[in-house]
């Protein structure tokens, strides 16, 4: 299943760190963040609990970078 | 600006002009008066990034851009340098600024360039115009769209006449008409007259939104340069980090072990230096800022690139392949000469006009469309058709056979033989041969500019695939100027012609195929890259192919290839320009012959110059 949410953060680089970081949550299959439409594309894994997983994502992503947010 | 902006501008000015009286101020170099009066600026300016290095280092993000900045900074505060550690901090900051400006900024001129979202529909309740949000619009409602107004739903017009400006989607400036029956599509702008329609779609699936999400999700597939530059980044930053922890220590300890000064704070600088040059941010900035300009330029022009990856590949296009009808011929029969061997022609059209009255043959069609005036059936009579010959009738009393050489053969006349790009339907008049008209697909006016326009932009060979005949297909390509001609093929085997062109290219080559995304969706898909062209309105198109043409101007091929090209040229000037002022710097740095303000100045200089360079890209109208 795929979802896309729209984020917030202020520079490119971090938005990088922050795809790396979403890809290497479990039950995540697959991450893309576009910076310049401030949005992330999430594949999720089979089965996988969508809001769980979601929380997970933004707590890994608020460790890269502190100043960004999704908007779940 | 935002408000976050103008905080941070507002402090960098308060510790530029702090700096400035600091340094006109008569302190001792060095003195702890002078240390503690230029930490006023440090913090004013430095405080959030201290902070977020801070806690980059509980997360244990050692290699944040914001520790480094910490590290180098508070190291160049140490060592004594305060100007530059205040400086640092400032330009940092400053060049932190510009970027989110930047950025910001051309965010709001591609929607602004994209600005065709509709935000209200007009719905009649008891005889009063309602404003709606058009997702509340179901498929079968009546909405009204007043001049000035943009059509918020796809649907077909119960009422009015009115022209509609359709550039917002095709780059087109030409009005369209619209009046009753006629299907029109969201995003366009009603001009002159109101309307009211009945919506087909819902908001959703109309094609305002479904350009708008294709476009904002463009920058999605991302290409080989950014995915290079990602990785580059995740590289860059640990790599000058361990050469700076390597330039503080092993210098200085080799000096003490060949028994020299080991000069440890000389060396710690030119390591902090590199610190400085560490931030791969304009790099990481500007690859990805070019291609959304480059997309954004694109879909201004009516040309819809589906992922920052096809840009990359159209760039690098060689091979065109293309359809014949309704990609470089309009796709519609008419009539494009009339040969009367005796008559007038006008009287010779007219006479077969007649004859054709009630047949609804496709050919017959053209003949009466040709012939313009309604047909008086009265002076018709005794029509009979001869399936795959053609008409025999009487019209005014004159017996008048029209179709094709069978049918001449078999009532003994004899007909001239032609050659031409289309279909001849042969006239007899009494029995005695009287002339023939030509009806044919016509070339569209800009086809064969637009392939030598091609060829400029670096196709080395044209290719046309036709089901259509091989004599008509010939013609066309001679006559368009065409390298390779395949004719009478069955959809399937163009994909088999696609396939066979494929395996015949090299690996850097791509290939290309046009179509106008009627039944022609696996070639689409199997091609490098699949270009649907007149695609406005229709979906089945806009799914199969990479880059969607809004019109059907075969002229807006070249421009594809050509806002591609310019958008990667930049696209590399910027990686090679920033890497290797990055490389010198770091270069002088060790050496000594940079010390923290070039470093700095080459650090947010670069970013500035490509982010600069990357807005370039949206530029694309007169290439």
């Amino acid at each position: 299943m795929k979802k896309t949410y729209k984020i917030e953060v202020d520079c490119a680089n971090c938005a990088n760190k922050m795809e790396q970081a979403a890809k290497e949550t479990a039950g995540v299959a697959d991450a893309t963040v576009n910076f310049m439409a401030l949005k992330m594309n999430v594949e999720f894994e089979e089965g996988a609990d969508v809001k769980a997983v979601m929380a997970e994502v933004l707590k890994n992503c608020k460790k890269v970078e502190d100043d960004c947010e999704i908007f779940l | 600006m935002n408000k976050k902006q103008k905080k941070v501008l507002v402090r960098i000015i308060a510790a530029a002009v702090m700096m400035i009286v600091l340094l006109l101020l008569p302190l001792k170099e060095k003195s702890p008066i002078r240390f503690v009066l230029f930490l006023i600026p440090y913090f004013t300016i430095g405080y959030d990034i201290l902070k977020k290095a801070f806690k980059g280092i509980m997360n244990r993000q050692v290699f944040d851009e914001n520790f480094l900045m910490a590290v180098a900074t508070v190291g160049a505060m140490a060592l004594g340098e305060y100007t530059e550690g205040v400086a640092v901090m400032l330009f940092y900051q400053i060049g932190e600024l510009f970027q989110s400006y930047a950025v910001g900024k051309s965010r709001r001129n591609i929607s602004a360039l994209m600005d065709i979202r509709p935000d209200f529909a007009n719905v009649m309740v008891d005889g009063k115009l309602e404003q709606v949000d058009p997702d509340e619009i179901e498929i079968g409602s009546e909405i009204v769209v007043q001049p000035g107004e943009k059509i918020p739903i796809d649907g077909v017009v119960v009422d009015g006449n009115s022209t509609l400006d359709t550039a917002a989607l095709t780059g087109e400036s030409v009005p369209r008409s619209a009046k009753a029956g006629d299907d029109v599509i969201s995003g366009c702008i009603n001009m002159t007259g109101v309307l009211t329609i009945r919506t087909t779609k819902e908001f959703g699936e109309s094609t305002a939104s479904k350009i708008l999400d294709l476009v904002e999700n463009a920058s999605s597939k991302k290409s080989k340069p950014e995915n290079f530059i990602s990785k580059f980044a995740r590289v860059y930053t640990p790599v000058v980090c361990y050469l700076a922890v390597a330039l503080a220590i092993l210098p200085p300890v080799i000096r003490l072990i060949i028994g020299m000064d080991p000069l440890w704070s000389q060396w710690v600088y030119r390591a902090l230096t590199f610190l400085v040059i560490s931030c791969p941010c304009a790099l990481v900035i500007s690859i990805p800022l070019t291609f959304f300009a480059g997309i954004g330029g694109a879909s201004k022009e009516g040309v819809l690139v589906k992922g920052s990856n096809y840009l990359d590949a159209l760039s690098k296009a060689k091979i065109a392949v293309m359809d014949k009808t309704g990609t470089l011929t309009e796709g519609v029969f008419k009539v494009t000469k009339v040969v009367s061997n005796d008559i007038a022609e006008d009287e010779f059209l007219s006479l077969t006009a007649m004859a054709e009255v009630y047949s609804n043959h496709p050919i017959s069609k053209s003949l009466k469309e040709a012939y313009g005036k309604p047909i008086d059936s009265s002076r018709v009579s005794d029509v009979q058709e001869i399936s795959g010959q053609g008409i025999k009738a009487t019209v005014s009393g004159k017996l008048i056979h029209v179709g094709n050489e069978k049918l001449m053969e078999s009532i003994g006349v004899k007909a001239s033989e032609i050659i031409a790009p289309g279909t001849i339907i042969h006239v007899a008049i009494e029995g005695l041969y009287a002339g023939y008209i030509l009806i044919s697909d016509e070339i569209k006016a800009s086809s064969k500019s637009a392939i030598s326009a091609m060829k400029h932009s670096g196709i080395r060979s044209t290719v046309m695939l036709t089901g259509d005949s091989r004599q008509v297909a010939d013609i066309v390509a001679k006559d368009l100027g065409l390298e390779k001609v395949y004719s009478e093929l069955l959809p399937q085997d163009k994909v088999t012609m696609v396939e066979e062109l494929l395996a015949d290219k090299t690996a850097n080559e791509q290939l290309i195929f046009v179509g106008d995304g009627i039944n022609d969706a696996p070639v689409l898909s199997r091609a490098d890259i699949g270009i649907a062209m007149g695609a406005l309105g229709s979906d089945a198109a806009i799914e199969a192919a990479d880059i969607v043409l809004m019109d059907d101007d075969p002229k807006k091929i070249a421009k594809a290839i050509n806002i591609a090209k310019k958008c990667m040229r930049i696209v590399y000037e910027n990686i090679y320009f920033a890497i290797g002022i990055k490389v010198a710097c770091l270069i002088l740095g060790a050496l000594g012959l940079a010390n923290m303000w070039v470093a700095i100045f080459a650090d947010v200089g670069v970013m500035v110059i490509a982010v600069l360079n990357a807005i370039r890209a949206l530029r694309v109208h007169n290439l």
